[in-house]
């Protein structure tokens, strides 16, 4: 028997389980069968772990403890976020069979909550591209149009939820590989300020861009896993030290006064002007509800990319090296000595994205390219965090298009690394910054989701929470969903 | 700034030291895509950055540091199972040099 996700938020589910309506057991068999009856379709999950699922479930119900909101609340986790004694490959051959000894802790944090996974979603391998095709394992289709990508790096997560799969999941995001698929997909995707979030148990690839955060249906129901899965880690030597506030105190649809800055250069060359066009109508309903609108300068936009490509890939050769065949996953066979075991193992376990990166990575930080480029990138980055701060001295959040335009066919750009890369400008500024950043549906260009992002200043959340709230309220465009939700 | 250009025997040279081997069409394709992304890291060279600090973290304090306490030990079966390899208790590699056996 399925469940229905599209009819009911989280905090619905939560009543329906303090009420007794519906066990956590039950729920939990209906994701199970949800998964069971659509994958064929998203292809969205590389691993189910229904035993281990029904093991938890039957313990909550056991227990009959429901004071958390997410207890018994079943969850899907990207794969790249280990789970203890459950296969966590990051999509690549390279850790095949991988069962990590410890829990990551957002992983930790969720089970604490209550929350049941249920399985680990596909991603581009090491969540290194922008369409999930990338992965060793599946072709992740996105929940709207089975022939069109979900984004990425986390498509798995965003299909699975836009799907009606699960309720909730968890993606990381270093670029955009949250965003971009909530996005593509019509659903709500937060990256959080950089250090809000626990990385640790993440499957590093740029530690200084990394973060986890929530993929959901709503606002609220993000800004509620949001504070189940941030706060203070004395694993993770960067996570804030702050104290966490409640994420959905701001949420009352209320914008009035707020001060919006749109970026000129979020609107320039590149972007699908049908895209364009829907965000400017989006963010004209905000400034119908009370909030003042003003267009604003980010004068180094263009030069993201470029520094981004080059810090991640520098941070990511590095975090990579730790794959050599020694310890997990994939070793190679016929080797003639131990650095044949690490090359081969290497050659044959990375996929053709992770050894570009690799090799960008290497060559920057190379000794004639370390100032040209890795120490140049370094400084851009300053320049973009500089051109932010200037614009959030007069105005509360910043907002445009998530992605420059709506999911592409399955096949169209993989082999093109170059074009894949450039796609990434819109969302690869606010990691660099470290800024909290979201994605809500702002509407349909022929028939696929367009993202509105809006990006906050450091540890401020909540405003933007509160304006991506109050323009769902508005919008109701959560009322509108994908076929596949016609079998549940 | 002149465009940087990447050869095909520099590809060779990088992927040696990142531990990766390319057969001859590989190293085509990469010496190929690998110089047109530099092509679009060389737009970096427009910005005037002289008197700007680079920077390499965006945390707001010093990274803070625990105690070296140990709380996730004690499972050494669990971390040999994992490894492709393993006997008498230690993970098991071919020797460093050829001809030595294992």
């Amino acid at each position: 028997m399925t469940f229905n996700y599209f009819e009911h938020d989280l905090a619905s589910l939560h009543n329906q389980l303090v009420n007794r309506e519906i066990t956590a057991t039950e729920l939990t068999e209906a994701t199970i069968d949800n998964i069971a009856n659509t994958d064929e379709q998203l292809q969205a999950f590389i691993s189910t772990n229904p035993d281990e699922a029904l093991a938890q479930a039957k313990l909550i119900d056991e227990k009959g403890n429901f004071d958390n909101v997410l207890t018994g609340i079943p969850v899907g986790l990207k794969d790249n976020l280990a789970t203890k004694g459950i296969q966590t490959t990051g999509a690549s051959h390279i850790l095949e069979g991988f069962k990590p000894i410890y829990n990551a802790t957002v992983v930790e944090k969720l089970s604490n909550s209550g929350a049941v996974s249920v399985g680990k979603t596909n991603m581009d391998e090491f969540a290194m591209g922008g369409s999930t095709e990338t992965s060793y394992y599946k072709k992740t289709t996105n929940a709207w149009d089975h022939s069109k990508v979900p984004g990425g790096s986390s498509g798995g997560s965003a299909s699975a939820v836009a799907g009606g799969q699960v309720p909730f999941a968890l993606g990381s995001d270093t670029g955009g590989s949250i965003r971009q698929p909530a996005a593509f997909n019509g659903i709500v995707g937060m990256k959080p300020t950089y250090g809000r979030v626990s990385r640790w148990g993440l499957f590093a690839m740029a530690s200084s861009l990394d973060q986890i955060g929530p993929f959901t249906r709503t606002v609220k129901d993000n800004a509620t896993v949001l504070s189940a899965i941030a706060g203070f880690d004395a694993h993770d030597s960067t996570a804030s030290q702050r104290e966490v506030p409640d994420f959905s105190a701001k949420l009352t649809g209320d914008v009035k006064g707020l001060k919006i800055a749109v970026p000129k250069e979020y609107f320039g060359e590149g972007i699908d002007p049908k895209v364009a066009k829907q965000v400017k109508a989006a963010i004209a309903q905000l400034e119908a509800l009370g909030a003042t609108v003003d267009e604003v300068s980010l004068p180094h936009t263009k030069y993201g990319v470029a520094a981004y490509y080059i810090i991640m890939s520098s941070e990511a050769s590095s975090n990579l090296q730790r794959y050599d065949g020694v310890r997990y996953g994939f070793r190679a066979d016929d080797v003639k000595n131990l650095e044949d075991l690490y090359v081969k193992t290497r050659s044959e376990g990375f996929g053709d994205e992770v050894k570009r990166r690799i090799m960008l990575g290497t060559f920057s930080l190379s000794a004639g390219a370390y100032d040209a480029f890795f120490k140049k990138a370094a400084k851009i980055r300053t320049l973009l965090i500089e051109d932010f701060n200037k614009v959030f001295e007069k105005y509360d959040v910043i907002v445009g298009p998530t992605a420059p335009t709506v999911a592409y066919g399955l096949g169209e750009e993989v082999d093109d690394p170059t074009a894949m890369y450039l796609a990434d400008v819109l969302t690869i500024p606010v990691n660099l910054a470290g800024l909290p950043g979201l994605s809500v549906n702002a509407g349909f260009v022929d028939g696929l989701p367009v993202g509105l992002q809006i990006i906050g200043k450091p540890f401020d959340e909540e405003t933007v929470y509160q304006t991506g709230y109050a323009y769902e309220q508005a919008s109701h465009l959560f009322d509108q969903h994908p076929d596949i939700a016609k079998k549940y | 700034m002149a465009e940087t250009t990447i050869t095909r025997d520099e590809v060779a040279h990088v992927a040696g030291l990142a531990k990766l081997a390319f057969n001859d069409a590989e190293l085509d394709q990469f010496t190929t895509q690998l110089s047109d992304i530099l092509n679009i890291f060389d737009t970096l060279s427009e910005v005037g950055t002289d008197n700007v600090d680079p920077t390499y973290s965006v945390t707001e304090t010093v990274n803070h540091l625990r105690d070296d306490v140990a709380d996730n030990w004690g499972q050494k079966q669990e971390l040999l199972d994992n490894a492709p390899l393993a006997a008498a208790g230690l993970i098991k590699v071919p020797a460093i040099l050829d001809g030595e056996g294992e």
